[in-house]
């Protein structure tokens, strides 16, 4: 038997180091995936801290409507003028932080932290190859990212503000609303979907074309297979959006109409133009995006809790197979779901019906997905480091979001709940204490293979419990804020609307709906406050970390685990030729309780 | 560190790196134009009977548009299967008429914009509509002058197929005091036109860029077929399939636009 970590780098390893040339080369202007999957991680991961204190300062205007923001109420005041008058929130700003922070979260901090990151760094290397099939291209990726991060945030400080209609952006109102902040979201995007367009042509190409000798499709990890039905996600679901956002471009600054209607009133005045367009349409194409996109975000989630779930337990994952025709499943169903976020529009029972039905269809293959992740636990010896405490987490939570997404698929029941706070606490169990636990889980367990260190063991839980504590804390209430009807996007958290405070008035929310919104604010504020020791521990870990001792400190199966640590330039030393598949744990009458795929027989 | 796969086809795909990645591109590209083809569709749909215009474009010339890039495309295979058949020479000329003729093709369609750009309805103060193509327009005089028509209603504008009555085109000076609005033939005009406009403004776009990129290997790129053919002539095949496949767009625009 070969030794299946060995710690001593390779022979030839030196020289491929040498290779390397200059600092912008090789940090700035890197191709190799695996410093461009960095730079991915840290720029989302910055973006992912953006988006958390816009949320902060709109739970604070949630809670105390109108009140000047503590601490950094003076910022707003210089930085927005009118729109913060004495450190306050107008309903204009308070618009435009709703829709940057959806923005961001969705696809400037989870997409390319979860795709465009761990895609990046781990896929080459699971699957065995040199590098990216196309390293420029890779390169041009991360460059167009970061020119569409830098317009969306620079809408921050021109006139106006940024775009104020929600991450949706639903014209006319985001026509006629008088911000060019609109018109920097439209050029942003257009970046970040070719972004994510040049990612996606370069995951496929990678998978198809790079994979190991050996390494057939049934003995790639299930990382891999996520990430390959993202890429296709972004692949064809993206472009349609990108030609909705043309028309919108066209239509603010070539002044045609396709979103506008005929009869278009703004402000009492009948607008001048030629009309005949349709707000609907906009919707549609939307959509289309916006629902694969979905899957976009809890993929790749799930690719890395199925990966952390064989490593921990120590046993095979259950029914790989299956999780492999689900995935492929789900990939497809997604494009044929979108319109179950229109109920509302009007645009028909009959096709209501239709899509109604194919939603509850794609609850299937999602439900296989979980169930043979649950079952994977069953019986194994279960090593609780941190990472496996988050995939723990999630399990539950993700479930919690999908089985509550039930009730919003279904159109008669959606009718309620559309646009309430139980819309926004569903897709937050999906993505917040869901996708994102499993990206911290991610970072918890490749960080060894990127610095050769370990993260901290027990500020990892601390950053664990009270990151679990406080994310049910701040959504759980909304589910029941939502079933009462509360509406979402409202500037001052419904204290107008919901009547609480006219006498007599029927039909308005009863004061411990509206109390919620306190305890909400101290949650969310202890949520941020729980990432610190996060932050610490990532920087401090790097250099002061406990040394990972070897190649391979989980005793994984999978190939990233079988290079040099850090993986050179050219990440194997020899290319790697695989024997077997990829969760061989504890295999009967082997010495070792892992056998890696590329032990020969 | 060597990428495989780069020149060689893999065994059990059969191809080599940048033509999948170009397929993959491809389908991509079909779903943005699929994305704007859907669009006008529903634009159509919705549009108010007898408020979809018919016969706007100018037929023939599509026709020769349409031409022109089938005859590119044939040169764009014919380059590469020169540098197949070790024939250099002969691949610089083929991808030399490639260009003159995606630039014939451009200037064409830029004629095409410029007509309707310089196309106005001019609606007067007494509710008559006067259309045609500007002749004189000084911004500091007080009359406008234009060869074209007039109508009484508006729709009469909109079939110029059906009602094949051959309209009577004369030079008419309108006074400036008399006009209430005055608008170009541009993408501002209806939804026809603004659907026109993007769908050709994003194609002409895809043809200069892949202009540029068979420019690039008909010229400096061209070094490459010195040290490397076989990778050379791959270049030349990937930039060809999106040739093909920015003339296929076309082939889908031409009927849509011009033709129903």
């Amino acid at each position: 038997m070969q030794p299946a970590a060995p710690s001593i780098p390779y022979p030839g390893l030196h020289e491929a180091r040498h290779e390397e040339a200059g600092f912008w080369r090789t940090y700035v202007f890197s191709t190799d995936h695996k410093v461009i999957g960095i730079q991915y991680g840290i720029t989302a991961l910055c973006f992912l801290f953006f988006g958390l204190c816009l949320m902060l300062v709109m739970r604070w205007q949630i809670a105390h409507p109108g009140e000047a923001v503590p601490v950094i109420g003076p910022l707003l005041a210089a930085l927005f003028g009118d729109m913060a008058a004495k450190g306050t929130v107008s309903p204009d700003l308070y618009n435009s932080f709703g829709a940057m922070h959806g923005t961001i979260m969705v696809f400037m901090a989870i997409v390319p932290l979860a795709f465009a990151a761990f895609g990046n760094y781990v896929v080459p290397l699971q699957i065995g190859a040199a590098d990216m099939a196309f390293p420029r291209v890779n390169m041009a990726s991360y460059q167009a990212y970061v020119i569409g991060g830098v317009i969306m945030f620079t809408s921050f400080f021109i006139p106006g503000g940024p775009a104020q209609t929600g991450w949706t952006m639903y014209p006319p109102v985001s026509l006629t609303i008088p911000t060019d902040g609109t018109t920097f979201w439209i050029i942003g995007m257009v970046f970040l979907i070719t972004s994510s367009l040049l990612g996606a042509v370069n995951f496929i190409t990678t998978i198809i074309q790079l994979r190991a000798p050996g390494m057939t499709w049934m003995r790639l990890p299930f990382f891999v297979w996520a990430q390959f039905v993202t890429a296709f996600l972004l692949l064809l679901a993206f472009p349609p959006l990108e030609a909705a956002a043309v028309m919108q471009l066209m239509d603010r600054v070539a002044h045609t109409s396709f979103f506008l209607p005929t009869g278009l009133a703004v402000g009492g005045t009948l607008a001048h133009v030629s009309g005949g367009g349709s707000p609907l349409l906009w919707q549609h194409l939307f959509w289309f995006l916006a629902h694969p996109e979905v899957y976009v975000l809890i993929l790749p989630a799930l690719g890395i809790v199925a990966e952390i779930i064989a490593n921990n337990t120590r046993k095979p994952l259950y029914g790989y197979k299956s999780l492999v025709y689900s995935v492929l499943t789900i990939g497809f169903l997604s494009f044929i779901v979108w319109a179950h976020h229109m109920y509302l529009t009007g645009m028909g029972v009959k096709i209501a019906t239709f899509f109604q039905t194919t939603t509850m269809i794609i609850s299937i293959p999602s439900v296989i997905v979980l169930t043979c992740l649950f079952i994977s636990l069953w019986g194994g010896s279960i090593r609780f480091n941190t990472p496996m405490l988050f995939v723990m987490a999630f399990l539950p939570m993700f479930g919690i979001g999908g089985l509550t997404g039930l009730p919003l698929g279904l159109s008669y029941s959606d009718i309620h709940l559309h646009d309430t706070y139980y819309v926004i606490a569903h897709f937050h169990y999906i993505v917040a204490p869901g996708t994102i636990f499993a990206l911290f889980a991610g970072v918890y367990y490749w960080f060894p293979k990127i610095t050769g260190r370990m993260m901290n063991e027990f500020w990892g839980r601390v950053h664990f419990w009270l990151s679990l504590l406080f994310m049910n804390l701040v959504f759980q209430p909304m589910f029941a804020q939502g079933m009462a009807g509360m509406l979402r996007r409202m500037a001052d958290g419904g204290a107008n609307y919901s009547q609480a405070r006219v006498e007599g008035a029927i039909g308005g929310l009863s004061s411990g709906i509206m109390s919620l919104h306190t305890y909400i604010l101290w949650a969310a504020v202890g949520l941020a406050l729980a990432q610190i020791p996060f932050i610490i521990n990532l920087f401090w870990s790097i250099k002061k970390g406990k040394p990972a001792g070897s190649d391979n400190p989980w005793e994984s199966t999978t190939l990233e685990w079988q290079t040099p640590t850090p993986p050179p330039h050219g990440n194997f030393a020899k290319p790697p030729e695989v024997h077997r598949g990829p969760y061989e744990y504890s295999v009967p009458g082997h010495t070792r309780d892992f056998t890696p795929q590329n032990e020969p027989e | 560190m060597d990428i495989p796969f780069v020149v060689q086809p893999r065994q059990d795909t059969g191809l080599y790196n940048a033509k999948v990645g170009i397929w993959i591109f491809l389908a991509s590209e079909v779903m943005l134009f699929g994305a704007l083809f859907s669009s006008y569709i529903l634009l159509r749909v919705g549009a108010p009977d007898d408020y979809w215009p018919r016969g706007w474009l100018n037929v023939p010339i599509g026709t020769v548009n349409t031409i022109v890039l089938i005859t590119s495309s044939i040169t764009t295979v014919m380059a590469w299967a020169s540098c197949k058949l070790n024939q250099f020479g002969r691949f610089k000329v083929f991808h030399a008429c490639t260009m003159v003729l995606a630039l014939t093709f451009v200037c064409i369609k830029s004629y095409e914009y410029h007509d309707k750009f310089t196309h106005y309805e001019i609606t007067l103060k007494d509710g008559r509509i006067a259309d045609g193509h500007i002749v004189a327009n000084n911004p500091k005089g007080d009359s406008v002058v234009i060869s074209g028509r007039y109508v009484q209603d508006r729709k009469d504008l909109y079939d110029l197929e059906v009602r094949k009555a051959p309209h009577h085109h004369e030079e008419i000076t309108i006074p400036r005091s008399q006009i209430a609005d005055m608008e170009s033939y541009g993408p501002w005009h209806n939804t026809y036109l603004a659907i026109y406009f993007t769908l050709t403004g994003l194609h002409a776009l895809h043809v200069i860029g892949g202009a540029i990129v068979i420019g690039f290997l008909w010229g400096p790129g061209s070094k490459m077929w010195e040290t490397d053919p076989e990778r050379f002539t791959n270049r030349i095949e990937i930039s060809g399939l999106f040739w093909h496949f920015v003339d296929l767009v076309w082939i889908f625009l031409f009927p849509v636009l011009y033709l129903i």
